[in-house]
């Protein structure tokens, strides 16, 4: 059972076989403006799991770049703006946008693009300093990048 | 009596208000009591106004990183330079020479160089670093092996040899036979590598001043190479940094000592054009 998902998650990250309903990273379609309509998982996300895409140095590390006030999170960077009140300021479709890939909607930002694969130079296989091989995938599944938009859906002021 | 003055330091640092995630500091370096080293320089016109004001990364670091390269004595990257002076006078390979039979003494012949490389070599027909002068010395005049790039040996010989240029101000040439070194350096310096797609102008241009988690990002400048690094307690290497920060996008790096490197170097030293040596600088 374990098992099963496991070799299931990595099948997914290495977009090969996307689960049924799920959006892979070359298929997403956005809009002229950086928007993705709809869940790339045809699914709500958890904000609690949302929380830790957000937090955690080995998931989305956004707070490397972002701090959040409200928010108790050791060490947040300021490379990237303040999120509080962030669902005020952006729709759904256009969070999910910029965190599938901000470079539309922020033309030319340092935010990498979370569910991209394709158009890197040199990319690497994560952080060893060797070559991608065909293990490489986005930064985050298709379900991390809903359970973060389902979280920052809840920064209202 | 360094203890004393080190605890003075931490006493006045302590007095003092937190800067926070703020930018430079407006300190002073004087190392010694003596050296004084220029850490805030006008931009050279190269850098077409890229950065109002250049900056030694000294300044970035807290007062307790700051005051260790401040006194030779509390400053462990002096061992690398002492294993140094003692490989300097010691007679190696097939020719039975020491680097001090040609050079005599380094505080003489070695001042100056760290200043101007990496430098265009005629002979060569290439721009070299100070670590491949040193293998050609090795290998064609001493009948020596050449060292590891940015390895022990050669790192400490780099810092040694640094370290007779100190409060001197980076002069390295870009024009002439330079130049199209000094373009490749310049190109690498503002491509988005990795999946991360962050140059190293998207950090150290953009971003410094600002943290990236617990990082205060400075300019990257490369006055105070080879560096003492008190997280992996050793002198490193510019290339070698270089080599972390690309990493460090998820990228694949290229190598110390590498064509790519070499020319990132010359770069990377023209943007801090000005900026006083402070080899072996101390960071954390
Ligand atoms: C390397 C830095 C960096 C990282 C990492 C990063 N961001 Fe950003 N982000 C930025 C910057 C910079 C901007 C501002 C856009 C611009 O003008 O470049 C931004 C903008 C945003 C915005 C719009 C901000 C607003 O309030 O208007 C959101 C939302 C956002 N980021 C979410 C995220 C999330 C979620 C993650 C992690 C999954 C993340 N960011 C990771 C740098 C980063
Ligand atoms: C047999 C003589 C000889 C020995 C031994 C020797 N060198 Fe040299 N070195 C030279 C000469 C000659 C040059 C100038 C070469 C040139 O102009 O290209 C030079 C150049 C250099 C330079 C470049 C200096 C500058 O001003 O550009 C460095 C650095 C250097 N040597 C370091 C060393 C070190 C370190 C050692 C020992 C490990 C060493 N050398 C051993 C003869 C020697
Ligand atoms: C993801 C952000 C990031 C990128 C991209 C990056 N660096 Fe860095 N770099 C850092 C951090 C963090 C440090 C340590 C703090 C500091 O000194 O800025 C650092 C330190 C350095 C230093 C040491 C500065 C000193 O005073 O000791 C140099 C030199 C440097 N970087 C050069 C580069 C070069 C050249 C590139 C591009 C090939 C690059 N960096 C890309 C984050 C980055």
């Amino acid at each position: 059972m374990k098992l099963t998902t496991l070799t299931f998650a990595a099948a997914m990250v290495a977009g090969t076989a996307m689960a049924e309903g799920v959006v892979a990273p070359q298929d997403v379609v956005m809009s002229e403006y950086g928007e993705v309509a709809t869940s790339l998982t045809g699914k709500p996300g958890d904000p609690e799991r949302g929380f830790e895409v957000y937090s955690k140095r080995s998931l989305g590390n956004c707070v490397a770049c972002h701090e959040i006030s409200t928010l108790d999170v050791a060490w947040p960077g300021n490379v990237g703006p303040m999120l509080d009140g962030a669902a005020d300021r952006w729709s759904e479709a256009e969070l999910r946008g910029i965190v599938v890939n901000s470079k539309k909607t922020f033309e030319g930002t340092v935010m990498p693009a979370y569910y991209r694969v394709d158009g890197f130079i040199r990319p690497g296989n994560a952080y060893t300093g060797k070559a991608a091989d065909d293990s490489f995938g986005p930064l985050l599944t298709a379900e991390q990048v809903e359970d973060v938009i389902a979280f920052l859906s809840t920064l209202k002021e | 009596m360094n203890f004393k003055m080190l605890s003075v330091v931490s006493a006045v640092a302590l007095a003092m208000p937190t800067l926070g995630a703020a930018g430079p500091d407006d300190d002073t370096l004087i190392i010694n009591e003596e050296i004084e080293v220029v850490t805030k320089a006008e931009p050279a016109e190269h850098l077409d106004g890229a950065l109002y004001e250049v900056i030694s990364g000294w300044h970035f670091r807290n007062d307790d990183t700051q005051a260790i390269e401040m006194d030779d004595f509390d400053n462990p990257g002096m061992l690398g330079v002492e294993n140094a002076m003692a490989t300097w006078n010691t007679a190696e390979g097939s020719a039975g020479k020491s680097c001090a039979d040609c050079h005599g003494d380094a505080a003489e012949s070695m001042k100056g160089v760290k200043a101007t490389y990496p430098k265009y070599d005629e002979k060569a027909g290439t721009v070299m670093t100070v670590q491949m002068k040193v293998n050609e010395c090795r290998t064609e005049r001493m009948g020596a092996e050449a060292w590891k790039y940015d390895a022990g040996p050669a790192i400490d010989m780099e810092a040694m040899i640094g370290s007779q240029s100190r409060g001197m101000q980076m002069n390295v040439a870009i024009d002439g036979p330079a130049k199209p070194f000094w373009e490749k350096g310049k190109e690498i310096y503002y491509t988005r590598y990795g999946q991360l797609e962050l140059s190293c102008a998207s950090c150290h241009e953009q971003n410094y001043g600002n943290m990236i988690r617990a990082d205060h990002l400075s300019q990257g400048q490369t006055n105070g190479f080879p560096t003492y690094r008190l997280k992996n307690a050793k002198l490193n290497g510019a290339h070698s940094r270089f080599k972390g920060c690309i990493r460090d996008t998820r990228a694949e790096t290229f190598s110390p000592g590498s064509d790519e490197f070499i020319a990132l170097e010359l770069y990377v030293a023209s943007r801090g054009n000005g900026l006083g040596v402070e080899t072996p600088s101390v960071r954390n």
